[in-house]
């Protein structure tokens, strides 16, 4: 095993050997989002590895969100804490960018698939930077209330319904920022999905985004955390609201709420960890140790059973079955599945690492008038 | 004096209980004169300050009628009863100037500005306090907030002003001083005043009459001189000045004078007040000045006893002189510091006496 | 000495924990060092740039010094910062660094190299530049090729490699173009006396043009503008930001309309914040007054009621004024129960002001009800009395004796509740939707989002600046001796 190595130096080190595990135990700081998703990583990925493992311990930490902004804070203090983040693709590029992730060879370290295609073929065009190892595909998109009176039996059939408050009237929940946002706005006031991101690379564009949202912007709830739509859609405080695929899936199929899923115009993202650089070799060591378990074919498989998002190498794909507690097939729950998509928002992340601090900036400025 | 200036305030069968169950003063009647000063005196808990509460309006009485000036007051609330208040801590008010606290009571009564100001200096020139107007009551010192209190509670000249042990706070030597100021006040203002305390020189001193308290019930309504050369009940004699008690049994009693055989067995005389059949327990109390230990000074017909010396104190202007007089080792004996005054030595047997009259045979 | 020494655990304590942090977040409202830092040679170069006009951009060697900046940024992960920095002075500048960052070896530079190696090979030798640069007098007048030089050498060469980069002869040429002839001479180099000679040959591989061909963004007077005017180590720019202006053309100017948010939202918390201090004084001044003259065992269980919120978690007590006021809450469903409103006209009393105002109004009660009735039980009964008995009625006593004295209660409450609710975000974050929110959640926002600390830190600084004059106003007229805690 790879500690011996370190164990090794340590006791020669310090010239005596300490009986005693507790010593030589390692606590790995994991970043995440929390919540259903934590959990199902938790389940597939970390007690697996800690069943094998005994010496290494997890901290859990529930910062996703703020990956950036932490990791900064914590280049500029000179103190690392962190050993591995989960961190969403336009995230993992910003970090990238700005050297606070380490730039990894994929097939040196990750597992090859059990066929032997080496991981950067497995996860393909996922892999969207040197930094980033895929996990999951997820996508953002609308769940709506099947018993709104004033719709008059109208369901929601396309994004654009969102921005319809004569059919549709009632609160909507939208993330409190641009990303998403801005696309769906375009698109339904005209512009080809495929067109978008050039529309929105000027000012003409991004006026026009705003102008749209305008129109909805007294009905809107805007969220920051993953949970608030689900939440909101169940206490019939919104008719219809953005959120990650997965949060519905629990909401719907699990806590069996009057809710749908409108497939329409989800927008594709990726989710993977990035390894913080700088890490002491030690670290860094167990890190790569933990990373090629966790995102090989089967655990990658086996954390769709456990929430409804579609694992990131292809391998993994026909693996994926039921859910581990309610039964239920999983395939048809993907953002992938192909009925899901028929329309999709290719959400293009290397486009907002580009320009997510001009439309921040904006879209924050228009949403404190 | 017209009947109702004998009986200015006036408490009428006045019961107050706070519990429904005990009650803290039974069944009161009392009447004060217009321009009397009376005191309430008594140990804490005897009822006085409730009475004076009562009076004032800041506790109802529970049964009985209370009347000012020939008004029933039960119903009337304390600001429309025109009593002034003089209290133990003064209650300045401290976010106020001396002037203002003085004007208080005049502003409430919409009375203008210069007949305001007139009568604020006024009050103010009363206790001699002119040059304080402006200072905040924080800034003064304990006899300053007295005579601020008291220039307050007369300023809006109200016709009756109760004031609730307003010396308590004081050293002895300001509070003897402030004694004869209230006094003359009160004698130049000829304002009715309601005095409360538990201090029984001062009650002495300031006033008309005192009543006396007790568990809830008066127990004696007197003069000062009256109260204290004649204690009708044992109480009041401990309780007003100092006193020596002895025990014993009636033997014979008549119209004027009894005979009590002490539990040591002595037979003395003594003037009957409040025992009335022979066979009786009994209390006997003579002051100790009206004890002599100089059987030359003693009048025709004074009874003589023999006493053994205890203790002798000399305290300038008196001698105290502690003997065991009939089993009781605490009786005492002042004698005036006289040229021809013998002091006596621990541990000598002596022949003391007194007159009959003075020695008051009580309840026991 | 002793006396100092005792109290050394607790003044280090403040210092670091204290005044440390807010002396950084002084430093850091005004700190601009990251342009100069990653952009050294540019913000060198561009000193002497005064613009004309829209078409009078920088010269030439602007944009090589820009170039080799960039390369080393590149290398060195650190373009896309400077890309944010400016961006806060004008979106639109962050993505033009970051695709010029990502595009930049797509740029031919390759005629530089060979323009210097074709006159002399020795130029191809790294031995000969280090020769070469280590005489200070050429590095003093060759300064950005120098620095190149040297950073080449430790970012970028590895033992295989003989030959610098393109941008070092780059840099070269950009300092070779701005010296005159008899300073050349001066220095006694032939190759360097050559090289200078036909350097203008080079105007044909225009590094400008190949900027501007990339993204026309280059080619815009007014992002050379922001990167002129922020250069300099230090600046006004976060704190011009935070109060809606910005370093324009012309000087200091408005912002765009649709730009200004932070008067409002500067205006606005202080308005709400007032609110709920007014709403707290109304509220807890008659809870504390009972509290004050009840018998001990009914205060006592009224004052634990008082305090139960400190007890709970901020978020659950959010949480359940959430489900109270939302349209399908308590309230609403009361409401419409009893028909005083009708189910399709639910009232909106959440993510909105009144929601923000309500929530908070009720986390802070108890800072207002605790020293109120602190001062309160210090009040004693006889100065009630002794109004009355001159002659006031109830409300007059109360109004001119008991009130007054009971202000500093008040005061001091105020200024807790005041104080508290101008630097809250968690609850008008949760409960106050867009109209809501306070200065304090932008603050938040700038720390943890957007990452623009500096204006993150300007506005912490008016925010802080607000309270000491607020608190020394206080002081002027009601006086902080006059503030009681009990």
């Amino acid at each position: 095993m790879k500690f011996s190595k370190v164990l090794t130096a340590t006791s020669s080190a310090v010239g005596l050997v300490v009986a005693g595990s507790s010593l030589f135990a390692m606590d790995l700081t994991v970043v995440s989002w929390g919540g259903a998703y934590s959990q199902s990583q938790i389940d597939a990925y970390h007690d697996p590895y800690m069943a094998k493992n005994p010496d290494v311990n997890f901290i859990y930490d529930e910062s996703g969100a703020e990956s950036v902004a932490r990791l900064r804070a914590m280049k500029e203090a000179n103190n690392l804490t962190w050993d591995l983040v989960d961190a969403v693709a336009s995230d993992a590029i910003r970090l990238c960018d700005e050297g606070l992730a380490m730039p990894i060879d994929a097939d040196a370290v990750l597992a090859s698939a059990p066929d032997g295609t080496p991981a950067s073929e497995d996860f393909g065009d996922l892999i969207i930077n040197e930094c980033f190892i895929p996990q999951i595909v997820y996508s953002t998109t609308f769940g709506y209330r099947t018993d709104v009176d004033e719709w008059n039996g109208r369901t929601p059939s396309t994004v654009c319904d969102v921005f319809d408050l004569k059919n549709f009237p009632g609160k909507r929940a939208l993330e409190k920022r641009p990303i998403n946002n801005m696309e769906w706005a375009l698109h339904c006031d005209g512009v080809a999905l495929s067109d978008v991101y050039d529309v929105l690379s000027s000012d003409e564009g991004v006026a026009r985004a705003l102008a749209k949202l305008d129109t909805i912007k007294d009905q809107v709830i805007w969220w920051s955390a993953g949970a608030d739509t689900p939440q909101l859609l169940a206490d019939g405080e919104i008719v219809m609201g953005s959120t990650y695929n997965g949060r519905l899936f629990n909401l719907i199929v699990e806590k069996g709420a009057p809710v749908d899923m409108l497939w329409d115009a989800q927008a594709f993202d990726l989710d993977g960890w990035i390894i913080p650089s700088g890490l002491p070799a030690d670290r860094l060591e167990a890190v790569f140790d933990f990373v090629n378990f966790a995102t090989d074919t089967q655990r990658l498989a086996d954390q769709a059973k456990y929430i409804s998002y579609g694992p990131a190498r292809k391998s993994s794909a026909p693996l994926v079955g039921k859910h581990a507690t309610l039964g239920v097939e999983m395939g048809p729950h993907m953002p992938t599945a192909p009925e899901n998509s028929r329309n999709v928002l290719i959400y293009d992340y290397v486009w907002w690492a580009d320009f997510r601090d001009d439309l921040d900036q904006r879209f924050q400025a228009w949403l404190a008038q | 004096m017209t009947e109702s200036d004998n009986e200015f305030v006036c408490f009428k069968n006045v019961q107050k209980s706070y519990d429904g169950k005990i009650l803290v003063v039974k069944d009161l009647n009392l009447s004060i004169g217009r321009g009397e000063f009376l005191t309430m005196l008594g140990p804490s808990g005897s009822g006085k300050t409730t009475c004076l509460l009562m009076l004032a309006g800041f506790e109802t009485a529970t049964h009985g009628q209370i009347l000012l000036d020939g008004k029933t007051i039960n119903n009337i609330p304390p600001h429309k009863r025109g009593i002034g208040m003089v209290f133990q801590n003064y209650a300045l008010f401290p976010h106020m100037s001396v002037e203002e606290n003085l004007s208080f009571p005049l502003e409430v009564r919409s009375m203008g500005r210069s007949m305001r100001e007139q009568k604020v200096k006024h009050a103010l020139d009363m206790v001699q306090m002119s040059e304080f107007a402006t200072r905040r009551p924080s800034q003064l010192s304990g006899g300053q907030q007295q005579r601020i209190a008291l220039a307050r509670a007369l300023v809006f000249e109200p016709e009756l002003v109760l004031m609730d042990e307003p010396l308590g706070a004081l050293d002895k030597q300001l509070r003897e001083h402030m004694q004869f100021e209230i006094k003359h006040l009160h004698e130049r203002l000829k304002v009715t005043v309601v005095y409360v305390t538990h201090d029984q020189t001062e009650a002495l001193t300031m006033s008309d009459r005192v009543a006396v308290f007790d568990d809830g019930i008066i127990q004696q309504l007197a003069s000062p001189d009256t109260l204290y050369e004649e204690p009708i009940n044992s109480f009041v004699a401990q309780f007003v000045g100092e006193n020596n008690t002895l025990t014993g049994v009636v033997e014979k009693i008549d119209k004027s004078s009894a005979t009590v055989r002490l539990d040591s067995g002595d037979m003395i005389s003594a003037m009957p007040v409040n025992i009335h059949k022979s066979g009786e327990r009994t209390q006997v109390s003579i002051r100790p000045e009206r004890v002599e230990t100089d059987m030359k000074r003693l009048p025709e017909g004074g009874y003589t006893i023999s006493a053994e010396v205890l203790e002798f104190i000399y305290m300038g202007d008196v001698f105290r002189t502690r003997l065991k007089v009939a089993g009781n080792d605490d009786f005492i004996v002042k004698s005036r510091n006289s040229p021809d005054q013998s002091r006596l030595t621990p541990g000598e047997t002596i022949k003391i006496g007194w007159l009959p009259q003075d020695c008051r045979a009580l309840d026991a | 000495m002793r006396a100092l020494l005792l109290i050394a655990p607790l003044l280090a304590f403040v210092l670091i924990t204290f005044v440390m942090p807010i002396a950084d977040m002084l430093f850091r409202s005004v700190e601009n060092g990251i342009v100069s830092d990653i952009l050294p040679r540019t913000s060198a170069a561009i000193k002497d740039w005064n613009s004309q006009g829209v078409d009078d951009l920088p010269h030439e060697n602007v944009y090589r010094n820009l170039l080799v900046d960039l390369t080393i940024a590149v290398k060195r992960r650190t373009q896309t910062r400077v890309g944010s920095r400016l961006n806060y002075e004008a979106a639109g500048i962050s993505s033009s660094f970051r695709r010029v960052g990502r595009g930049l070896r797509s740029f031919n530079t390759e005629p530089y190299s060979n323009y210097f190696i074709h006159q002399d090979e020795n130029w191809g030798d790294t031995g000969y530049l280090e020769q070469l640069f280590s005489n200070p007098r050429i590095s003093a007048a060759l300064p950005s090729s120098a620095s190149a030089f040297r950073t080449w050498q430790t970012d970028f060469s590895s033992d295989q490699i003989i030959t610098p980069d393109d941008f070092v002869f780059v840099a070269l040429a950009s300092d070779l173009s701005t010296l005159a002839n008899d300073k050349v001479s001066d220095l006694g180099i032939d190759s360097l006396r050559t090289a200078h000679a036909d350097i203008d040959q080079l105007s044909t591989s225009s590094i400008k043009h190949m900027f501007i061909e990339f993204d026309k963004n280059w080619g815009d007077v007014n992002l050379w503008k922001t990167i002129k005017t922020f250069s300099p180590r230090y600046t006004d720019g976060y704190f011009l930001n935070a109060v809606d202006l910005k370093r324009g053309i012309d000087g200091v100017e408005r912002r765009d309309q649709s730009e200004r948010i932070y008067l409002v939202l500067f205006v606005r918390t202080a308005v709400m914040s007032l609110t709920i201090t007014v709403l707290c004084i109304l509220l807890g001044y008659p809870v504390a007054y009972l509290l004050a003259h009840l018998p001990l065992r009914k205060a006592n269980l009224l004052l634990i009621l008082v305090l139960l919120p400190f007890w709970t978690s901020l978020l659950v007590r959010t949480s359940a004024w959430k489900v109270l006021l939302q349209q399908e809450g308590v309230i609403n469903d009361i409401l419409v129960t009893i028909g005083l409103v009708d189910d399709a006209a639910r009232l909106v009393m959440i993510n909105n002001q009144f929601g923000t105002i309500v929530a908070m109004s009720h986390i802070l009660l108890p800072f207002m009800i605790l020293p109120l009735y602190s001062v309160m039980k210090t009040i004693p009964p006889s100065y009630i009395r002794a109004a009355r008995s001159l002659g006031a009625t109830p409300f007059t006593a109360f109004w001119r004796v008991y009130f007054p004295q009971s202000l500093p209660g008040i005061g001091a409450g105020s200024v807790l509740v005041f104080i508290l609710a101008v630097g809250y975000y968690i609850t008008p974050e949760l409960v106050g939707g867009v109209k809501g929110t306070f200065i304090s959640n932008r603050i938040a926002y700038h720390i943890s989002s957007s990452l623009n600390w500096g204006l993150g830190a300007a506005l912490g600084t008016l925010l802080l600046v607000a309270v000491l004059i607020l608190y020394w106003v206080y002081d002027r007229i009601v006086g902080i001796d006059n503030v009681k805690l009990g």
